[in-house]
């Protein structure tokens, strides 16, 4: 495989495994045997029922948590350690609570040894460009629930990453602010094309802004099931592209095969 | 609360804690000024007051006021550096932290005071071993802060730092110790406290000069009201010193979520 072909992401026969809680408890296989591989500049969206196992595959994918077996592969090179490359946007509050919004995005830029002038310079203008513009004295306390979803955006994609993680990233805000923010994401993600694995268990914010959905199972020991291209025209606005009738079909083909795996899920949680 | 309803309704609050206090010095002198009450045992508020304005007056106070303040403010740096350090070397190294706990714990169950006398034996009457009670005194409160703010940073928080491309020391340096921090500033009011008892203490146990051998030699004469005198003082600079450790954490805890700010927004 020549470099240029390389997938910028690619995880090969993934399996992770946890011990069991306590001593009489069996191991839990939380990913079984997935492989998933992303295209550079390539929007993925993988979907499945609650708990299972998604955030395990993106902390893989991080370098967080090294997998039972398999290899990541981050531009054909074998993954040892952090992902350098990777930017994690994470599903709960990760901002620094002690520094103030332009501190906390020029913070990756002070960790890499880059000057404190020209890092609160540089956190500045993405500030702009993420609309906080004047909000970097505020702490992350004193801002929204989607100001502080930017100020965490911001603060990934100043380091430029290749990959983007994005771990249900905007579950926690409103309706309204979520679709501005969706929107925001999509309108900075094809202004510089970057590789993204966007986890979610929305069907329809997955559709909305990907090339490319991947449904999960029910865990545990999770493997991907089925694989969708969305082949709906770009730039998308995601409440609009919602209405036309290639989004629906999509969504209905997708659901069907998700569908029964998300009531999979329901039944072993309720009886466990 | 705003608006003038609410400046009036402090303005009361204020008034009747005054009133309050008149009070009970109205009630201690009436019960003593009849008799109901000796003299000789319970003193008079204003032969109290005189007794501690007299000390002002003459000046007689400030060198003991002054030796007690050095006391309390070496035993709370020295004991806060400690408890800082300790504590973030336990926290983060799991095999020294349960290597030491059981002496931790047993270290910190023990009542300390009465380490006072061995402490006058090891460095004698003077300031030192005041410090060395009060730093045996402050470290806990301290130490315990530390380790529970270094345990208790968020583990999405760290992990994103990481993924930000921080190193170990980074992490120490711009995630563990301002969370630690914000503990040990969390503390401060009781460490500042705990750093004057031990101060005071010390001097009541043994020694030459503060506020505490005042006290002592006082007590030595039955003159209750000078007993009562030094109470008054030191209960007066441990409010001035609460007061400052309150200065002290709104600039430094500025980033911290209060009730106020969190209405604001």
């Amino acid at each position: 495989m020549s470099p240029a072909a390389a997938p910028a992401l690619a995880l090969e026969r993934i399996t992770c495994t946890f011990p069991g809680a306590g001593r009489a408890a069996p191991p839990y296989t939380a990913v079984a045997d997935t492989s998933l591989r992303v295209a550079p500049g390539e929007f993925v969206s993988v979907v499945g029922p609650t708990g299972c196992g998604k955030s395990t595959l993106l902390n893989v994918a991080a370098g967080l948590l090294a997998p039972t077996a398999g290899d990541v592969r981050v531009a054909g090179e074998l993954l040892r350690g952090l992902n350098r490359r990777a930017g994690y946007l994470f599903q709960t509050e990760a901002l620094m609570p002690w520094r103030n919004a332009r501190d906390n995005v020029a913070a990756g830029l002070r960790f890499r040894g880059a000057g404190r002038k020209e890092s609160r310079e540089r956190a500045d203008q993405w500030l702009v460009r993420v609309g906080l513009d004047g909000f970097g004295d505020r702490y992350p306390h004193q801002l929204s629930g989607g100001m502080r979803k930017r100020v965490s955006l911001a603060q990934t994609l100043i380091l430029d990453p290749a990959i983007v993680l994005m771990d249900e990233p905007f579950s926690a805000l409103d309706v309204q602010t979520r679709q501005l923010m969706e929107n925001h994401l999509l309108e900075l993600w094809s202004a510089d094309r970057k590789s993204v694995v966007f986890i979610t268990h929305d069907l329809e914010e997955a559709i909305s802004l990907s090339d490319r959905v991947v449904v999960l199972s029910a865990g545990p020991a999770t493997r991907p099931i089925g694989e969708f291209p969305i082949d709906l025209a770009r730039p998308r606005d995601v409440a609009e592209v919602r209405l036309t009738p290639r989004f629906l079909e999509l969504h209905r083909q997708i659901w069907e095969l998700l569908k029964a795996e998300v009531l999979k899920g329901h039944v072993r949680r309720e009886r466990p | 609360m705003s608006g003038a309803s609410g400046h009036r309704g402090a303005v009361r609050l204020l008034a009747g804690r005054i009133l309050l206090l008149l009070g009970v010095l109205l009630v201690w002198h009436v019960l003593t000024s009849t008799g109901v009450l000796p003299k000789f045992f319970f003193g008079s508020p204003l032969t109290v007051l005189e007794n501690a304005a007299r000390w002002f007056v003459s000046g007689k106070i400030y060198r003991h006021l002054g030796i007690t303040l050095i006391e309390t403010v070496l035993a709370f740096g020295i004991g806060t550096g400690l408890g800082l350090a300790v504590g973030l070397w336990l926290a983060l190294s799991p095999t020294a932290s349960s290597l030491l706990e059981p002496y931790i714990k047993g270290a910190n169950a023990m009542p300390r005071v009465i380490l006072a006398p061995i402490f006058a034996v090891w460095f004698g009457l003077g300031i030192l071993s005041k410090v060395a009670l009060g730093v045996t005194l402050v470290f806990f409160i301290v130490f315990f802060n530390v380790y529970q703010g270094v345990k208790e940073v968020s583990p999405v928080v760290l992990a994103n730092a990481r993924m930000l491309g921080a190193t170990s020391r980074q992490l120490l340096r711009h995630v563990y110790l301002p969370s630690a921090t914000s503990w040990v500033f969390s503390s401060l009011h009781t460490s500042v406290g705990m750093a004057f008892v031990g101060a005071v203490v010390g001097e009541y146990l043994g020694s030459s000069a503060g506020v505490g051998y005042l006290i002592l030699q006082a007590e030595g004469a039955f003159d209750i009201n000078t007993v009562f005198a030094g109470i008054l003082v030191l209960t007066a600079f441990a409010l001035l010193l609460d007061f400052i450790v309150t200065l002290l954490e709104r600039r430094l805890l500025r980033w911290r979520p209060t009730a106020a700010s969190v209405e604001r927004v």
